[in-house]
């Protein structure tokens, strides 16, 4: 059974369809990269695998561990493993980082029949991975996103990632607005993050990230459909000749 | 319940001529007939053996109160009190309230479940009679050995006036003066609880006075009359309420706190207010007209209050400093959470008239539902108050869109070297911050309650540690069902 699979999905927003039957499979342990034009869907599809409101989903089917997940509220999927890393990351006035992750987390092992872990326990956990990320204490203890440059809300959204262990993370052009130093420390957090049993769908723009970020396979994305699907020289192929040759056939 | 009947129909001719007999004291009951007047007064006072200056100040008061008109520039709406159809000594009890805990709210109960209540008090919050034994009746002796070492007094109001006169005589009324306002002006003449406390010179009292140990001891009022005095260099921090919603059958509350804090002296105040705010549709909910006020008499001393304002239908309350010593600093920091029908008029005055004189205004108004929540705000600097400074944030946010949120500052400045400083936000909870939450797999109450207490942290991280947890709880309790 594949981790999750993507039938003839398509998706309207006010009417107008941007998604336009996708078909997509992941399967557990695997790392796919979508990639494609500005405005071609990719964040839409990123936002319809973890439920956001106001995308009516016209057609098709997600199975995720063979159950339907659009029939799953947003937090039920999160509960049950499915993790974006956000293109735009919100912030949130007044609530400390450590104090997000700790309540995501909990709500998480709760779910899971686990325990809540006790402040210590917890505590060395995060840190260990924050250190990892390089992100220090200080941040943990600032308001949520909250001024956080570029660059530091995406290592916060892999920090995330990283304590919420999810079954299966999209990560949503988490390379963008990184520089050379933080792309290496975030693809080698990604990298630590892969395991049999997870998933990563990677959204990106950069072939560059693939270098750090192995994909097994490599998805064009572009007006709504997947228009070509290879092995990870695509990416370079991509790199080379641009989307031309996918922009012609405009819907 | 014939008896009590009996007893009532008794008294109601005692009351009736009294005018002529005297007062009799020795009636062996504690219930007055229903309505005021000024035998009702009288029956108070005599039933609490008051000295006669103390009854000629709550006559005083009656008199000015009959012709003082109710105070009607606040946003709030009601239908006009009806002041006879209420008790205002001792209600019986059991006769129009819940009979058990089935005859009560079942929202009220799932909410005591959710703060996790205990058991033994949910009856007595919930306004069912019930004989309880309560294990802080033990604490609250401990506690009073310790204050004794300290020389700090702290009892009933009632117990003060009896023990301390010449304290009750100074003091009462001295920030609060009986003709301040309608409901100040009834408590004035009617109060029959409320809390005493003095600090000694130079102690710093050894603990959290808190009044839940007596609320659970006894029923709280509905007149209650709070009178704080921290002696020069003395520090005091006191909390009241509890976050429990508490069930009543009087409507009107109307509370009276004074606080004097002299040289050096600092008082912090801490409420959590949770009566209960009525159903979905506001039937049945408490009206808090309170007066809070306190005056910094001495050279740099301090009051802080800091409110978290969840309960009651309608709240009206501006707990106020007048900053007279120099050098005083007066603070507010206020939570105030309106759901479904609740109003909330509340705010604060800072009166600066000592020299140097600091005030800081933090308000975090949430609004849901239909709900109305207003700030209400003075900073009035006097001529004298060379070098005064005033910030106030004031902070709205929005839940839905058929609630209300209002900001109404008033600022006089008559002194030019001072300066004040206003800032206002409103916002609404996004549904992005909504989704983010989620996504992490945070329910959706539970995102609302992260996001308000976020919102609210500057006012929360000032209450004692035990009390903000339980007010962070209490802030999403609130807000439940108040997001689609
Ligand atoms: N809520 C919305 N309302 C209106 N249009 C929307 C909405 N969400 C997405 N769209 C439109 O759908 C299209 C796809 O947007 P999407 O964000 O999925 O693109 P993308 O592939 O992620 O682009 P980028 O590479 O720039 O991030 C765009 O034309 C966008 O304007
Ligand atoms: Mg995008």
């Amino acid at each position: 059974m594949a981790l999750l699979e993507i039938k003839n999905l398509h998706v309207a927003v006010d009417d107008r369809e941007i998604l336009k039957g996708i078909d997509l499979t992941l399967d557990a342990g695997e790392v796919h990269a979508i990639m494609g034009p500005n405005g071609s869907g990719k964040s839409t599809l990123s936002y319809v695998l973890a439920g956001r409101e106001g995308y009516a989903i016209t057609a098709g089917t997600i199975r995720f561990q063979g159950k339907d997940l659009l029939a799953m509220a947003p937090d039920e999927r999160a509960r049950k493993g499915v993790f974006l890393a956000f293109q735009y990351p919100v912030e949130i006035p007044g609530v400390a980082g450590m104090t997000f992750l700790k309540t995501a987390l909990n709500a998480l092992r709760k779910e899971r029949g686990a325990g809540e872990l006790d402040a210590m326990q917890f505590l060395k956990f995060v840190r260990a991975q924050a250190k990892r990320l390089e992100i220090g204490d200080e941040m943990l203890k600032r308001a949520l996103n909250v001024g956080f440059s570029g660059g530091e809300k995406k290592r916060n959204e892999v920090l995330q990632m990283a304590v919420l262990e999810p079954i299966l993370a999209v990560l949503d052009e988490t390379d963008s607005g990184l520089d050379i130093d933080a792309l290496k420390i975030v693809a080698d957090g990604v990298n630590a993050l892969r395991s049999p049993e997870r998933a990563m769908l990677l959204i990106t723009h950069y072939q560059r990230l693939l270098d750090y970020i192995v994909p097994d396979r490599v998805h064009v994305l572009a007006h709504g459909r997947i228009a070509k699907s290879g092995g990870k020289e695509l990416a370079l192929e991509l790199e080379r000749k641009g989307y031309g040759e996918f922009l012609g056939e405009a819907a | 319940m014939a008896s009590s009947i009996d007893t009532r129909e008794r008294l109601q001719s005692v009351t009736d001529q009294a005018y002529k007999y005297g007062f009799v004291t020795d009636i062996d009951t504690d219930v007055a007939p229903k309505g005021l007047s000024e035998d009702i007064v009288r029956f108070i006072s005599a039933r609490k053996a008051e000295p006669e200056w103390l009854l000629a100040w709550r006559l005083k008061a009656y008199r000015h109160w009959l012709a003082m008109p109710e105070p009607i520039w606040s946003h709030v709406k009601f239908p006009a009190l009806d002041y006879q159809d209420a008790y205002y000594y001792s209600a019986p009890k059991a006769t129009d309230g819940p009979k058990s805990l089935d005859e009560v709210d079942p929202k009220l109960l799932e909410t005591y479940e959710k703060l996790g209540v205990p058991l033994g008090e949910r009856a007595l919050l919930a306004g069912v009679a019930v004989d309880a034994v309560f294990d802080s009746v033990s604490v609250a002796t401990t506690f009073k050995k310790k204050l004794e070492e300290k020389g700090v007094i702290f009892c009933s109001i009632s117990e003060a006036v009896q023990k301390h006169p010449e304290l009750i005589k100074k003091y009462m009324g001295s920030v609060v003066p009986y003709a301040d306002n309608k409901h100040a002006c009834l408590n004035s003449a009617v109060f029959t609880d409320g809390s005493f406390v003095y600090i000694p010179k130079g102690v710093r009292c050894p603990m959290e006075l808190s009044t839940y140990f007596r609320i659970n001891a006894a029923k709280t009022g509905q007149f209650e009359r709070t009178l704080i005095i921290a002696d020069a260099g003395s520090y005091v921090s006191y909390l009241e309420g509890c976050t429990a919603p508490m069930r009543d059958e009087n409507q009107l509350h109307a509370a009276v706190v004074e606080l004097i804090a002299l040289d050096d002296a600092e008082i912090k105040y801490s409420t959590v207010q949770n009566w209960y705010p009525g159903d979905v549709e506001g039937r049945g909910g408490i009206y808090n007209f309170v007066t809070k006020r306190g005056a910094c008499r001495g050279r740099n001393s301090k009051i802080a209050w800091t409110q978290v304002e969840t309960g009651s239908a309608i709240t009206w309350k501006y707990p106020s400093c007048i900053l007279q010593g120099d050098n005083s600093v007066g603070e507010f920091y206020s939570v105030a959470v309106t759901n479904n029908r609740q109003q909330a008029d509340t705010g604060t005055k800072m009166i600066h008239i000592g020299r140097n004189t600091r005030s800081r205004i933090i308000s975090k108004g949430i609004s849901a539902g239909r709900a109305d929540n207003t700030y209400r705000g003075l900073v009035r600097i006097l001529p004298k108050a060379e070098g005064a400074r005033n910030y106030t944030q004031c902070d709205s946010l929005l839940i839905g869109d058929r609630c209300g949120a209002h900001t109404v500052p008033y600022i006089e400045s008559r002194n030019p070297s001072a300066r004040v400083e206003h800032e206002a936000t409103t916002s609404k909870i996004s549904e992005d911050q909504l989704f983010y939450c989620r996504q992490r797999g945070l329910s959706q109450e539970e995102a609302v309650s992260l996001i308000v207490n976020g919102f609210c942290k500057e006012v929360l991280q000032t209450l004692p540690m035990e009390f903000a947890v339980e007010a962070q709880k209490l802030l999403g309790v609130s807000l439940e069902g108040s997001v689609g």
